[in-house]
């Protein structure tokens, strides 16, 4: 039957561009080795059955607090939501403790006053489980006064706003004979990423980068590359980033002190999945149901289909 | 509706009296239980109740989403993230409603291919066709303007980039661009008329359902051999033969769906729109959602602003025509193996401009969508009414439904 041969005929060009551009994509990742290139890291809440590794959120929200709420808030979030499952999980003391120093701006008291009348200072009160972890400067404008004219962006869905490219750029090849060549070989490439996306459920894009950055930032720009007052970075775009390496850089050379390359690294990965976390908080409870929806499906699918076999049996069509 | 005579008895004496006042029951029972469907159908022709599953989740978490969504450029950004934080099963309605967009597609591109393949726009399904066209275009107005509401940096470039388009109407075209804006530029008012009609268009789209299935059941459904019914041989009723084929690929459908919904559900968009709408930083690459990618590539491939828009435009508006473009007698492509060779192909572009439609508009990427663009007319224009003409005997074409069906088993 036509449609058969079709379909058969379909799922084997799919398989063979599939397989041309996923070992393409391999191929690229193997001789790609500078550090532009961002690397899909492992991490416990990828997959089917991932899941937040709590220790790491609670290690990487020390991190969040140490370094990046320095400059950087996070306005979509309550501290309650630290407590809440699914994420660090603090314990009520222990986000207690947590809030024990903090003060947050003050909303006009009884006589309509944000300042004091005495010295003029902001009314300040105690933090609360349901304020929002805002940035530490007033506004926009005094955020860029104080980081040289850039605006540290705020973090409550920086995992989710940023991605890694899975198509294997061939853009190079620009000559006219070629370019259907190459063109067939990035159109491979691009089903063959979908593929292996799909198959492993890749969402982890944010993290990753996130991840990259923190990790590839470099000591001086390379000879012939000025960034100016910035700093150098192998995976931002542009290179040339306003916010200087916030975990320091790796050491190099013979004496190098492996157990601070250690740290940086882990500290990277420690804040790359709390940013995941903050902004999909939700992810255990959907990866949770999620399977359960799927099993109950495909079990249903395995019923309607022997129904609508014995329906359909004895009748020819 | 439909031709045949009404075989519905009613049982009780409750029943007859509400027949003869208002003959719902009557209808239901002629045309979605013993409506005489040809028995041939294949799985191809499940798509419609799958669409209309989509339709009705579309509908229903909607309906929802707009209960806790504030359509203010300052609020709707963190309005949809409060939704995915805050809202019980939040995440799960937005999630649902966003992948529900681009399984519509999905199985609106099956439903059209089938179409195309099988000959279903052939007389005397012409009306049924057209109707199909224009809820297919409402789709498109409703998931464009749907994609606008999150107001991150691709709802909002994708806004700019779409009704600038207009502006290229000679004399008339600023004016109108203003106009379906409510300002100089995509603003508050933009987003909140979107929003308004975001939730017009799809009651609207209910409408053009119906108006389709009634065409549909006053023809009757085209089969793959693509041969009138002539006997009551030629078909099964609808219920339980075909209710049970389509609830099974639904359900097929909503498991792949599901699998989107709770593990990818970021995957079919871009992630710039989860940076905040800034009508002063303009993204690298503005790429539309994945459904509008062809004939974005369209768009691109013409050097010429106004003809971009007219190509684009066009490219949509040639399917519509196809009717009367194809008036070749033998509806399926089965027995029409030429036309079969330059339909695949046509299957195969269209999946190529998708591809360089998300590319940057540059290099050999450009030459490669204006070849492809050529062939999208030609086909239509060209390749379709020249094989018309020909090809139009099949010795091979059995003389029934029912011949065709005891032969190939």
């Amino acid at each position: 039957m036509s449609i058969k041969r079709t379909l058969a005929s379909f799922a084997v060009v799919l398989t063979v561009f599939g397989g041309i551009g996923m070992a393409g994509a391999a191929d690229k990742a193997g001789e790609h080795h500078d550090k532009s290139h961002v690397e899909r890291q492992n991490w416990s809440f990828s997959g089917l059955l991932g899941s937040y590794d709590k220790a790491q959120l609670k290690r990487g929200f020390t991190v969040y607090s140490e370094v990046c709420s320095a400059c950087h808030g996070m306005n979509l979030l309550s501290w309650r939501n630290l407590m809440e499952e699914g994420g660090p999980e603090f314990t009520k003391d222990e986000l207690k403790a947590l809030l024990a120093e903090k003060e947050v701006p003050a909303e006009p008291n009884d006589e309509g006053l944000t300042h004091s009348d005495e010295d003029g200072s902001r009314l300040m009160r105690k933090a609360l489980f349901t304020d929002r972890m805002l940035s530490p400067y007033a506004n926009d404008k005094a955020a860029m006064a104080a980081n040289g004219g850039a605006l540290p962006p705020d973090l409550s869905v920086m995992a989710k706003a940023r991605g890694i490219p899975h198509a294997a750029d061939n853009s190079e090849a620009s000559a006219w004979y070629a370019a259907p060549f190459y063109g067939l070989m990035e159109y491979a490439g691009w089903i063959g990423g979908t593929l292996k996306d799909i198959a492993t459920q890749y969402q982890e894009g944010g993290a990753d980068y996130i991840y990259a950055l923190m990790t590839t930032y470099a000591d001086e720009a390379p000879a012939g590359v000025d960034v100016g007052d910035k700093s150098f970075n192998h995976v931002f775009p542009g290179n040339a980033i306003s916010m200087a390496a916030p975990l320091g850089t790796f050491e190099t050379g013979a004496d190098a002190d492996k157990e601070a390359n250690k740290e940086l690294d882990a500290k990277s990965r420690d804040v790359s999945a709390f940013l995941m976390w903050a902004s999909e908080p939700h992810l255990n409870a959907r990866k949770n149901l999620g399977l359960k929806v799927l099993i109950y499906l495909i079990i249903l699918s395995g019923l309607m289909y022997a129904v609508k076999r014995t329906i359909w049996a004895g009748v020819k069509h | 509706m439909g031709h045949h005579e009404s075989n519905y008895e009613p049982k009780w004496d409750i029943a007859k009296w509400f027949d003869e006042r208002l003959p719902v029951a009557r209808m239901v029972s002629d045309q979605f239980i013993v409506f005489p469907t040809p028995r041939n159908l294949n799985y191809w022709w499940t798509m419609g109740m799958v669409l209309f599953f989509f339709l009705i989740i579309q509908l229903i978490t909607g309906i929802i989403l707009a209960m806790h969504y504030i359509p203010h450029a300052d609020m709707a950004f963190n309005s949809v993230e409060h939704i995915m934080r805050d809202v019980n099963w939040g995440w799960l309605l937005r999630n649902m409603h966003s992948n529900g967009a681009s399984f519509f597609f999905i199985a609106v591109y099956i439903h059209i291919l089938r179409g195309m393949y099988y000959g279903s726009y052939k007389a005397p399904r012409e009306i049924l066709w057209l109707v199909g066209v224009v809820i297919y275009i409402m789709m498109m107005a409703a998931a464009f303007m749907g994609y606008v509401l999150p107001w991150g940096q691709m709802s909002f470039w994708g806004a700019t980039v779409i009704t600038n388009l207009f502006s290229a109407i000679p004399i008339v075209g600023d004016s109108i661009t203003q106009f379906l804006w409510g300002a100089y530029a995509v603003s508050q008012p933009t987003l909140n008329r979107f929003y308004s009609l975001h939730y017009l268009v799809p009651m609207l789209l209910v409408a053009f359902v119906f108006i389709h299935v009634w065409a549909l059941h006053v023809v009757g459904s085209n089969n793959p051999e693509g041969l009138s019914v002539k006997s009551s041989d030629d078909t099964l009723p609808f219920h339980p033969y075909f209710t049970m084929k389509d609830m099974y690929m639904s359900v097929v459908f909503l498991t792949i769906y599901a699998f989107f919904v709770f593990y990818m559900g970021n995957y079919m968009g871009h992630p710039d729109n989860f940076i905040r709408a800034n009508p002063v930083v303009t993204p690298a690459h503005i790429v539309p959602e994945w459904y509008f990618l062809p004939f974005y590539a369209v768009l691109r491939a013409i050097p010429d602003k106004l003809g971009g828009v007219i190509a684009m435009f066009g490219a949509i508006m040639v399917v519509a025509v196809l009717p009367w473009l194809d008036r070749n007698p033998i509806r399926s492509l089965r027995y029409r193996p030429k036309a079969r060779l330059f339909f695949w192909l046509f299957v195969i572009v269209a999946m190529l401009l998708g591809f360089l439609g998300a590319k940057p508009a540059e290099g050999w990427y450009v030459t490669a969508s204006r070849i492809l663009t050529a062939y999208w007319f030609i086909y239509f224009l060209v390749i379709v009414p020249l094989l018309s003409k020909m090809e139009t005997t099949n010795r091979r074409m059995p003389g029934s439904i029912t011949d065709a069906v005891l032969n190939n088993h």
